[in-house]
């Protein structure tokens, strides 16, 4: 028994556990981190793919905040951007393709560069409806009314304030799939479907699905780093934002241990003491947090003996398969695209929502489309630390790419890989011969490497049903659960996935709250 | 010879009226000793309301002994090294202290704290057991199972055939058919003993809260075991036994009856119409010294805020059932504090005795029934003034005594 006592041991260093170790130490409370990996991100960690070349999962910051930089000083702490915004390229096939960049549309018809100013006007007014709710522990239904019901006022005050125009088509849309949105104001195939990207990608749908697309694209939006609806590039990756947070977090006191995996949660007269390491240690503190994700969190490390029989199977039921791979390519030379300057852009490949929504079919049924919608990002041409002078990396996203592909991972890694490149080679002829090493983690590698179920890019589905107070799950919607002293401060915990460390600030704040 | 429809005619002669229910393992016998064929069903299977007279037959399981049918009754196997830590979090006695070779009564509840149903546990092995409950109850045991890797769950009910023999003379019977040491089974426990090409468990358990015990067999010897019991124990004044006597014998015992006494919560819709524990008197298994289980959290709160309704013994003024009948704070039926359960004249105890719900506040008072009865299509209004008991109705020494006194 380690006999030094914390207030807090904080299970995972992903960039919310390290966020809440942060806030909490900033207020003087004692702070262990304990990671399992040897390094400390998450899906947010900077690491060597391949010989000189560096990558992280997760690669731009459309939702990360001015006030978390400036609340855990992470600017001193050496967290920087390499690029503000990056522009969105949709690419053709014909080599005519559509960028948007400075709130503009360019390469479309004329009509859809207007009707996009009304479309970037009502987002961004919803955008700033829903900023009432990300930053803020959820309220709770109580048998009578609400507890902790500032927040609902907030938001309701917010949603008022839109005026009954856009409030009433703040209620119409909130709900609507993307093609929907996209059919109302635009009519370039390419552009739609470059747009309907953000709707969609980490969660279990396409342009057609209905229930939370509209919501998905405003927690795209929550960040202000450049401004709403912004795509920041961190430097160094994200890992770069991550050893800032880390710096920060010390600076304050926290301690941080990595290579350091937690076995289970130590549970004596029904309240959490400690957790026991994979290593046999056990250390104690008054607060347990998981930043693990929640079928973790529950399952495994606590276990559901400490749980009621309805709420353990909330927790069951959550959708945790994610459907996003991700490649990393190191290039010996700078990649060409046709009819591109310079692909320094977030470049959507998926030529029509069609195509995008062929793709989830496949996946639905546990196949693999031969046609990969991708999001594709050279990060080395703003960052010179990913790789050597002259050499290149590409970050992409593949959707769709089912978790539990029908004969499982290995039959199909291979095809993945080449599909992809294939789909490249498309726009980007040479770009084959140009890779020296290549990185393909699938939702299953993702599960394994970074101890996320079902690699999911939310730790489970971002959804109506499982959002604000009821994310995870209703009883456990406040960060702290069932059992007195465990909390959650993950990406599974409201407000959900992306990098914005929300969870973990939130959770800090709830617990430093609840000591007064 | 006993009057029994078989003697009037023979059982291919009874016109056969398929009802879509089973016959249970026993049926072949149980069926033609059905006078009027009086069957309710049961879990899929044909259960006797009365063989030919309930009065007979109640006075069976207090003067000599009754034997029901209890085949019908849903049975599961939870099997597997968490079948304790599973079962322990899901009902609220302690699981782990339970010893091998007994049977615990045993209560389940939704998160909320409301009773699911309640049942008998046995414990088998140590990480066997077998759980009996009149109700199916599959759903939440599955439900209940999310997170222990180890245990299965099986139903059980179409493995073993069952029947309670209850009453002063059953174990003098179980002795006479041979079940050598019978005597010594202290209540609740369960004893193995090899019969005809197999085995048969006997558990000193049941529900008319008499001397009595449970026999549980493979159903390819249920009729062997039905003749045996029958012929052996035509000296012990031995009675087939419905559910109509049942009824009454458990009501005198202080037994609960799903659907009679409390409403399961699964199946409730209205909010307050499900019930707590301590609404049914059932604090005492629930155990808050042995950890975490499903509920305890509501279970907790609600015990100390200690408003909640409590379910009374009451012994009523008269001799007229007091059923359906609402209960009153005062004589003049001004201020309504609750209502009638089950209820009864007992023959036994001499008394006209009920379960009755009441609000919290108001159980330390007076309490009246409102009884309504008739005479000869008149009918009668009553208000009579209820006894509340502590103890139940009846509970004579030999359902305790070990080993008890033959009679
Ligand atoms: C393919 C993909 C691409 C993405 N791209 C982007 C993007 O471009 N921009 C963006 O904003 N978001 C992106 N996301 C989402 C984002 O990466 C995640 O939502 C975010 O990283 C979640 O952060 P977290 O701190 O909550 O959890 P994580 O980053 O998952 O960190 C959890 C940590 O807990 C540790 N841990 C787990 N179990 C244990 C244990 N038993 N003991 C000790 N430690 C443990 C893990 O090792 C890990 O370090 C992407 C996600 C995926 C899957």
């Amino acid at each position: 028994m380690n006999n030094k006592h914390y207030d807090a041991i904080i299970i995972g260093g992903g960039h919310n556990g390290l966020a809440c170790a942060g806030y909490l130490a900033k207020a003087g409370k004692k702070v262990l981190v304990l990671e399992a990996a040897e390094q400390l991100g998450g899906l947010g960690a900077t690491r060597e793919f391949a010989p000189g070349f560096k990558a992280s999962v997760a690669h731009t910051l459309p939702q990360l905040t001015n006030k978390l930089v400036n609340d855990l000083q992470l600017r001193k702490h050496g967290f920087e951007l390499a690029a503000n915004s990056l522009a969105t390229v949709a690419l053709s096939p014909a080599g005519q393709h559509i960028t948007i960049a400075n709130g503009e549309v360019q390469g479309a018809s004329a009509a859809d560069a207007e009707s996009y100013q009304a479309y970037k006007r009502l987002l961004g007014r919803f955008a700033d409806t829903m900023d009432a709710t990300w930053h803020k522990t959820p309220p709770v239904m109580t048998d009578g009314g609400f507890k902790d019901a500032s927040t609902l006022g907030m938001f309701g005050l917010k949603v008022r304030s839109l005026g009954k125009t856009d409030m009433r088509e703040f209620m119409r849309m909130i709900f609507l799939p993307a093609q929907d949105m996209m059919d109302e104001f635009f009519e370039t195939p390419l552009l739609k479907a470059a747009l309907s990207w953000d709707y969609n990608v980490g969660n279990k749908l396409a342009p057609r699905s209905p229930n939370n697309a509209v919501l998905n694209q405003l927690l795209k939006m929550s960040g202000d780093m450049s401004g709403n609806g912004e795509l920041p590039l961190p430097k160094g990756g994200v890992g770069g934002l991550i050893n800032a947070l880390a710096k920060s977090a010390k600076a304050y006191g926290a301690e941080i241990r990595t290579g350091s995996p937690v076995a289970s949660v130590i549970v004596q007269d029904m309240q959490a003491t400690g957790v026991s390491l994979e290593n046999g240690e056990s250390i104690s503190a008054n607060h347990i947090i998981s930043n693990t994700d929640p079928k973790t969190s529950f399952f495994k490390l606590l276990g559901v003996q400490h749980l009621d029989v309805e709420f353990t199977q909330r927790i069951n039921r959550l959708r945790m398969n994610g459907l996003v791979s991700k490649v990393h390519l190191a290039l010996n030379a700078e990649p060409k695209f046709t009819g591109l300057n310079k692909a320094n852009g977030r470049i959507i490949i998926a030529p029509t929502m069609q195509y995008i929504e062929n793709a989830f079919d496949q996946a639905k049924y546990k196949g693999l489309g031969e046609d990969l919608a991708l999001e594709v990002i050279v990060p080395s041409l703003h960052d010179n630390s990913l790789a050597e002078a002259g050499k290149h990396v590409v970050s992409i996203q593949v959707q769709y790419t089912p978790y539990d592909i029908a004969g499982g991972w290995d039959a199909h890694r291979s095809t993945l890989l080449e599909n992809v490149i294939k789909t490249l080679e498309q726009y980007a002829p040479d770009i084959r011969s140009q890779i020296v090493a290549s990185e393909l983690l699938t939702p299953v590698d993702l599960e394994q490497q970074f101890r996320v179920t079902g690699g999911h890019w939310h730790h489970g589905e971002f959804a109506i049903d499982a959002w604000w107070m009821n994310r995870p799950a209703y009883g456990a919607s406040q960060y702290k659960s069932p059992v007195a002293g465990f909390y959650n401060c993950g990406a599974g915990s409201h407000p959900g996935g992306g990098i914005m460390g929300a969870a973990g600030a939130n959770a800090a704040n709830y617990i430093l709250k609840e000591e007064k | 010879m006993p009057l029994t429809i078989a003697n009037l005619l023979k059982p291919e002669q009874i016109a056969h009226v398929p009802n879509g229910s089973l016959g249970s393992p026993f049926h072949e016998r149980t069926s033609p000793l059905n006078f009027n064929q009086a069957w309710e069903e049961w879990n899929g299977f044909l259960a006797a309301n009365y063989y030919r007279d309930e009065h007979l037959e109640y006075f069976s399981t207090r003067n000599t002994c009754g034997v029901l049918d209890v085949s019908p009754m849903n049975k599961y196997r939870f099997k597997g090294p968490d079948a304790e830590a599973m079962l322990n979090r899901m009902v609220t006695r302690d699981v782990t202290k339970h010893p091998v070779n007994t049977v615990q009564y045993n209560i389940w509840c939704t998160d909320a704290g409301r009773i699911i149903d309640d049942g008998t546990i046995f414990r088998l092995s140590q990480d066997e057991f077998m759980l009996t409950c009149a109700e199916p109850n599959m759903d939440w045991f599955q439900l209940a199972k999310v997170g222990f890797d180890h245990v299965d769950i099986t139903d059980m009910s179409h493995e073993l055939a069952a029947l309670a023999i209850q009453g002063p003379t059953s174990c003098a019977l179980l002795k006479a058919m041979g079940f050598k040491g019978i005597e010594n089974a202290k209540p609740f426990d369960i004893v193995k003993f090899p019969y005809l090409d197999g085995e048969i468990m006997i558990s000193r358990t049941g529900f008319t809260g008499d001397l009595g015990y449970e026999l549980w067999i493979d159903p390819k010897n249920a009729i062997a075991l039905w003749d045996d019991v029958f012929s052996t124990g035509k000296i012990f004044g031995v009675q087939p036994l419905g559910l109509e006597s049942l009824e009454k014998a458990r009501l005198e015992a202080g037994f609960l009856s799903p659907y009679v006494d409390f409403h399961p919560a699964l199946h409730t819709m209205d909010k307050g119409n499900d019930h707590s524990p301590f609404e049914m008197a059932l604090s005492w298994i629930v155990n808050f010294n042995k950890g975490h289980f499903t509920g305890r959290a509501a279970l907790l709160k609600e015990k100390q805020a200690g408003k909640h309704r409590r379910l009374l013994k009451l012994d009523i003024e008269g001799n007229k059932a007091a059923e359906s009948a609402i209960l009153y704070r005062d004589a003049a039926c001004q201020k309504q504090i609750g209502y009638v359960t089950s209820a009864m004249w007992s023959p036994v105890v001499k008394a006209n005795i009920a379960l009755g719900l009441v609000e919290g506040k108001y159980a330390d008072g007076p309490i009246y029934a409102e009884v309504y009865h008739q005479k000869e299509l008149r009918w009668i209004r009553k208000v009579c003034k209820c006894t509340k008991k502590t103890k139940p109705f009846w509970a004579p020494a030999r359902a305790k005594q070990t080993p008890p006194a033959d009679t």
